[in-house]
């Protein structure tokens, strides 16, 4: 039960405050500016306490979103209505900035009324609220009033997330396995954390009410489909022993029916007009790394620092990855850095106490490699450079994962299309989560 | 030095802190610091060096940087070249920045220091001023090791400038605080003192302050400075405020200098040259007239400056102390400010004359201001001040105006405070007993102090109360009556209930002759509150039932009963348990008699310090009370007679709180023990020695020691290679408590280590002697303690002997020494003008009240010895009362149980020095 929510700047003037309960003071407002945006540390934790009463906040870029109660909340729920809410903002006005929410507060508050009700989070179904919170001006009078009926039905009915009567001429659905990879990789090359945190997004044009079913590479679907059909076992524990992936956990989306998944752990729903977001996954087994990093640093005297970084890339040669930046962190005495490069461009920047090595792209089984040399300066303190790791960004046109997209079937029985209309297209982007390398 | 333009200012640092400013976040805001940090190095580092402004635009970046909370681990060096520069800006910002950031282990200090010794040597002002800034604001040892020997010297050179002493002066101050042991004493000293004729007025605002510390610590060093203190205070205070152009503020001549003068003066006693002293007073008493007239600005400044000399200026009157004339005045002028619109005035006015109050010569000119104090109490809504005005109240209390000062603070708890109430608590308390002329109100008093703040009132109180009802036979009847009326109240404070439980215990026999008291009565009165009290309190009621069992034969059935039910017997609590089950038993078994011994009144408590003072005393930190209570004590012994409670000194006695067990069963084998050890550890002493005589001879040499303690009380008895005994005594009246210490000097044990005290027969019937028994081992090195608790019943003649046995390694020791027990420690002094004792010593005719002894001195006679002597003694030294003025009087009471003996004392030294004793007595 939130009790209220407030948009901050980040200079801590509030944009957009909206009290739900009673219990929450006009000074609430303060307390959090002085205790959390102002305060002389960092606050770190999400959640803070204060008085009795508990913020909970969000940074986008330089905007703070908190939300407030002076209950016993599952944090867990405020903190997924306010993504959705960060969602919701987006879907309606594009990047979440001081400028668009000062020149959008009245939608802002338009909306706040509907998907939170006395701090009882509501439907926030961005196709749902669409269709009755618009940006257009008021319509005529008549034709609303059968719309309105239409939406009401739709909003309280048992599928809110999708209204009858949706034609299109060419059916289409689009998906998009996004994945970012996590790594900390000792400097001897060792792994010592990974994992993959994936989303299966789905964009989808289909006419009528379709009814849709999603199969992918899940180890325990496809042992199932073997124990099935007995005289096969053999063959497909070969076929698709290293093809299958162990999923950790996974959550979906509130349309996909999850006592079906339970029982047959098949994944079946009717999808969403437009945009949306089918699942979210995380695996930690048999990761594909895309890069290697070998760092090499040697101390020479007090005065100065060599260093060399070779990267290779691991993955097939036909495939380009793409945004390459490795970013090697300099000591905090650096007077100076020459850099040679044989590939891309690298630069010091003495902002961020790091040498930046951009490449534009880069295909499989290559490798790259990068020196420099760090002036230093004595200092007066003994105390040693704490050496943080190097890090690295790219972006790879496979599933780290190793996830397959088996199938998307699509069965609309009242409507004359069936599953071969339909055009489907499949896409894999594999993303840098937080790519270390110990050096 | 070229001139400082405009223009010179750094631009860079300029616009580096507005690109600070403008930063939108605090990444933002790290990522320049960042960018300007890898600016800087490279600058550093470069091959070509910096110009002199450039180093200090860097420096004065580092530095902005570090303030604002970043760590700055380089730069140190570029600063300290900064320092050799000849710009004074440069050098100035050099120095600042090794003020803030260089740590004193740094291994620059060394190249620092030296650059500090080239600007001290440099003869430039301007150099000299800054380096001994930097001394002074990094003020470590390491900067006292390296100059506290070079700023006296500079300070007191001919040819400094007046801003270089100033900042000198200043500098060594500081270096004296923070290492005290750095700063040599030279010949240096006398010097700066001189200083205090300076033209310059602000070299004497330094010089003052530093010499004031200084003076604090080696007053003897600094005594010239009193006179030239009081002619500089004079010039000062006699001045037009014209005079003194540039220190006047706000029509004030030299406001802070007066101040530092005035305190200067209050390290040091009065001025014994007649002239100095005349001009001092002269100046406080022009200062005390200034205060008088009209304001010549309605600023507040004027008035503080003005007030600010004016209180330092009390505190030295009161610090001095022997100007009545002054002393009056400034409590006049001090009762002005008591209805001052300003609250801060009336709170110094409150607390100034606090201390004024203690002051002889003032304590009648305060208590005039009674009412308005009063007053202040009542509708003060500063609750500082209101503590400060029960602060008075407590020290302008006296006998006379007791009544009513515990009236108004018992008025005034009601409504007070919660974080005072408990001090409030304890003063009335203690006003109530010192002052009380009447016991009735006494009791009446705390009986109010429980009803009105219960919660308040400490252990320590409510016990006071019970010792002295129960040491006076003349209140116990109406405490008893007061207490059974309190009682009837339907809700009462359990601290009362545990007074009326032990005190109708105690004398509920005297008011059951009352119908409404009948015993019956009492006892359902007291125990309808039974239920709602705490165990310690049931525990206190339980002895309270099976005293009135003893007291009350009719109603024995019914507190049997009572003793009997589940409730008691069966409960949870295991003394409450305890005591119901034995209560009963010693109810239903023992005959009236051995009721009537076992439950015997409570025999009246030693006289002891009050253990309330102790407490408050504790409570407020020593210091502040212990002095106020002191310096009182010695001069109002003469306001209030002799109803003091016993002496401070005797502070270092753990006083043993009371017992709240009425019967004392625990302490009755203590108290008997004292007769039966002596026979049962000589029968173990025939077991374990050969020797026949169970009490050894008199230890050799312990006769010296005893002549040394008939004129004092505390010191060692007695010493061999084993054992050391000292004593500690104390004598009030016909009471006595003889604290004994007996400390093992050896490494080892001692075993069965029994100390015993004999009296002789004779002595046994004039001489009360109760000792508590002690561990029988003593450890290697460590120390026992044996309390010995005197009462002196008629006069004596010996001493009580003092046996110690116990077994050293294997072999048996056993020694005797006296113990420094005389009559003349029973000695109370009475003072006595010389007509009255004539008077007396003639009366005194009959030969068997007089004794003269004529005897040789032993020893050269030294006048103020035998003073001592006397004193010690016990009897009281009577001066200007014998016409010789070479003969010595003395005169007191001994103090028995049974009688009081007054006796009268002459000393006649003759030039022969033959010494002729004459005492006299009257047996009344």
């Amino acid at each position: 039960m939130i009790g209220g929510l407030f948009i901050y700047n980040h200079k801590g003037e509030v944009l957009i405050s909206r009290v739900y309960r009673d219990d929450i003071g006009r000074n609430a407002v303060d307390a959090f500016r002085v205790n959390v945006i102002h305060a002389r540390q960092q606050v770190r934790s999400p959640v803070t306490n204060i008085a009795r009463t508990s913020f909970f906040h969000v940074k986008r870029s330089n905007i703070w979103l908190a939300a407030v109660t002076k209950q016993n909340v599952n944090a867990a729920m405020v903190f997924e209505f306010l993504y959705k809410m960060c969602d919701v903002m987006t879907a309606y006005f594009g990047k979440i900035s001081e400028e668009n929410i000062k020149n959008n507060f009245v939608l802002i508050y338009e909306l706040l009324d509907e998907i939170l009700d006395f701090g009882y989070p509501q439907n926030s179904e961005t196709g749902a609220l669409k269709t009755f919170i618009t940006q257009q001006g008021i319509k005529s009078q008549f034709q609303t009033k059968e719309e309105q009926s239409q939406i009401t039905s739709q909003v309280t009915g048992q599928i809110g997330w999708r209204r009858e009567g949706i034609k299109y001429r060419r059916n289409e659905l689009f998906l998009d396995v996004l994945e970012s990879v996590n790594l900390l990789m000792s400097p001897q090359g060792q792994v010592l954390s990974a994992h993959v945190s994936g989303r299966v997004v789905m964009k989808s044009y289909l006419s009528g009410m379709p009814e849709c079913k999603f199969g992918m590479n899940d180890k325990i679907v496809i042992e199932k489909q073997g124990k099935g059909t007995a005289d096969e076992t053999g063959k497909s524990e070969l076929g698709s022993g290293k093809q299958s992936i162990a999923i950790d956990d996974c959550t979906f989306h509130q349309c996909v029916r999850l006592s079906k998944f339970d029982s047959e752990r098949s994944i079946s729903f009717i999808p969403p007009d437009g945009e949306f977001e089918l699942m979210r996954y995380r695996t930690t087994k048999d990761i594909i790394l895309p890069f290697r990093v070998i760092p090499l640093v040697r101390e020479v005297g007090r005065t100065k620092l060599e260093v060399k970084v070779v990267i290779k890339s691991n993955f097939k040669p036909s495939l380009l990855a793409q945004k390459i930046e490795v970013r090697i962190p300099t000591p905090l005495n650096t007077s100076g850095v020459q850099v040679i490069c044989m590939k891309g461009k690298a630069k010091y920047k003495a902002s961020e106490n790091a040498i930046v090595w951009k490449i534009k792209r880069m295909a499989g089984m290559k490798e790259s490699q990068i020196s420099a040399e760090i002036e230093l300066l004595p200092t007066n303190d003994k105390k040693k450079w704490a050496r943080p790791p190097i890090s690295m960004n790219f972006e790879v046109p496979f599933a780290p994962s190793g996830l397959k997209v088996r199938y998307l079937k699509v069965f609309e029985p009242k409507l004359n299309y069936s599953d071969h209309d339909v055009i489907k297209w499949v896409r894999y982007i594999g993303r840098s989560g937080i790519y270390e390398t110990r050096c | 030095m070229p001139a400082v333009s405009k223009g010179d200012g750094m631009r860079g640092l300029a616009v580096f802190i507005s690109d600070i400013r403008n930063c939108k976040s605090k990444e933002a805001e790290i990522k320049r610091i960042n960018k300007e940090l890898a600016n800087i190095r490279s600058k550093f580092k470069g091959d070509k060096a910096l110009d002199g402004y450039s180093k200090k635009k860097y420096v004065c970046k580092l530095l902005f940087i570090f303030l604002l909370g970043h760590d700055i681990d380089f730069g140190h060096m570029e600063a300290v070249n900064l320092l050799s520069s000849n710009r004074y800006t440069e050098k100035q910002i050099g120095y600042l920045f090794i003020s803030v950031l260089v740590n004193s282990n740094s291994e620059l200090i060394r190249l620092i220091n030296n650059a500090i010794k080239n600007d001290l040597a440099s003869r430039n002002p301007t150099f000299m001023g800054l380096a001994l800034h930097c001394i002074a604001n990094v003020g470590s040892r390491e900067m006292a090791e390296a100059f506290a020997g070079e700023i006296p010297k500079i300070l007191v050179a001919g040819d400094t400038m007046d801003s270089v002493k100033q900042s000198a002066a200043l500098c060594l101050l500081r270096l004296y605080r923070t290492s005290p042991d750095l700063v040599p004493m030279g010949d240096w000293t006398s010097r700066v003192v001189h200083l205090l004729n300076d033209q310059h007025l602000g070299v004497v605002t330094a010089a003052t302050s530093l010499i004031t510390t200084l003076a604090q610590k080696n007053p003897e060093e600094f005594k010239t400075s009193v006179s030239l203190a009081v002619s500089r205070l004079s010039r000062i205070v006699t001045s037009a405020s014209t005079d003194l152009q540039d220190y006047t503020y706000y029509f004030v001549p030299a406001p802070w200098l007066s101040v530092k003068l005035l305190r200067l003066l209050q390290c040091y006693p009065p001025p014994e040259d007649p002239a100095v002293r005349g001009r001092l007073t002269e100046c406080l008493e022009t200062i005390l007239n200034k205060a008088q007239e009209p304001p010549k600005s309605k600023k507040v400044q004027h008035s503080n400056a003005k007030n600010a000399v004016l209180f330092e200026a009390i505190s030295l009157i009161i610090h001095h102390d022997s100007e009545p004339n002054l002393l009056v005045r400034a409590c006049n002028q001090l009762g002005q400010f008591l209805q001052h619109r300003e609250t801060n005035l009336r709170y110094l006015a409150l607390e100034s004359m606090c201390t004024l109050a203690s002051s002889e010569f003032s304590h009648e000119a305060v208590k005039t201001h009674i009412e308005t104090v009063i007053n202040a109490l009542k509708t003060e809504r500063d609750v500082s001040v209101r503590q400060r005005a029960v602060d008075l109240l407590y020290a302008m209390c006296d006998r006379s105006n007791a009544q009513q000062i515990v009236a108004e603070m018992l008025n005034y708890l009601e409504t007070a405070d919660y974080s005072i109430r408990e001090e409030i608590v304890l003063k009335v308390a203690i006003l109530a007993e010192k002052y009380a002329v009447d016991y009735t109100w006494y009791v009446d008093t705390i009986l109010n102090l429980i009803r009105i703040a219960g919660d308040y009132v400490s252990e320590e109180v409510w016990y006071r109360v019970i010792q002295i009802v129960i040491n006076r036979d003349d209140v116990q009847g109406y405490a008893a009556k007061t207490v059974f009326e309190a009682l009837q109240a339907p809700a009462c404070h359990e601290n009362l209930v545990k007074v009326g439980g032990y005190i109708l215990g105690e004398f509920g026999n005297l008011i059951a002759g009352d119908p409404r008291s009948s015993p019956l009565i009492q006892f359902n009165l007291l125990h309808s509150k039974f239920h709602l009290c705490s165990v310690p309190t049931r525990a206190l009621l339980l002895s309270t039932y099976i005293k009135f069992v003893n007291l009350f034969p009719e109603i024995k059935t019914t507190i049997q009963d009572v003793l009997r039910s589940d409730s008691q017997l069966k409960n949870a609590d295991v003394e409450l348990q305890q005591r119901a089950v034995e209560y009963l038993r010693l109810s239903t078994i023992a005959s009236t008699d051995i009721l009537a011994t076992v439950l015997e009144e409570m025999p009246p408590f030693p006289e002891r310090e009050s253990s309330i003072l102790a407490k408050l005393k504790k409570k407020k930190g020593p210091g502040t009370v212990t002095d106020l209570e002191e310096i009182k004590k010695e001069r109002s012994s003469d306001m209030n007679g002799s109803a003091e409670p016993a002496s401070v000194n005797a502070s270092a006695v753990s006083t043993p709180s009371p017992s709240a067990d009425l019967l004392g069963l625990g302490a009755a084998p203590l108290t008997n023990s004292a007769p039966a050890p002596s026979s049962s550890g000589s029968l173990l002493v025939d077991v374990f020695s050969d020797s026949a005589s169970a009490v050894a001879p008199l230890a050799p040499g312990s006769d010296d020691n005893f002549a040394r303690f008939v004129c004092k009380n505390n010191g060692v008895l007695f010493e061999n290679q084993l054992l050391q005994i000292g004593l500690k005594s104390e004598f009030r009246q016909n009471l006595g408590r003889m604290f004994i210490f007996y400390g093992n000097k050896t490494s080892t044990q001692f075993l069965n280590f029994t100390p015993t005290v004999i009296c002789s027969d004779d002595l046994q019937s004039s001489l009360n002697l109760q000792t508590k028994p002690v561990d029988p081992t003593v450890d290697g090195g460590a120390q026992v303690q044996q309390v010995v608790n005197i009462e002196c019943v008629s006069d004596f003649m010996e001493a009580p002997i003092l046996n110690i046995q116990f077994r050293y390694g294997g072999t048996f020791q056993n020694l005797s020494v006296k113990l420094p027990i005389t009559l003349n420690k029973f000695f109370q002094p009475t003072e006595m003008s010389s007509q009255d004792f004539f008077q007396r010593w003639k009366q005194l005719s009959n030969p068997k009240q007089e004794v003269q002894n004529i005897f040789k001195a032993k020893h050269p006679m030294d006048a103020e010895i035998t003073k001592a002597k006397i004193i010690g003694f016990g009897s009281a030294l009577l001066e200007e009362v014998d016409p010789n003025p070479a003969n010595f009087v003395g005169a007191g009471i001994i103090h028995t149980k049974t009688t009081q003996i007054g006796c009268l004392l002459r000393l006649e030294p003759n030039l022969q020095a033959q010494l002729i004793v004459t005492a006299d007595s009257n047996m009344k």
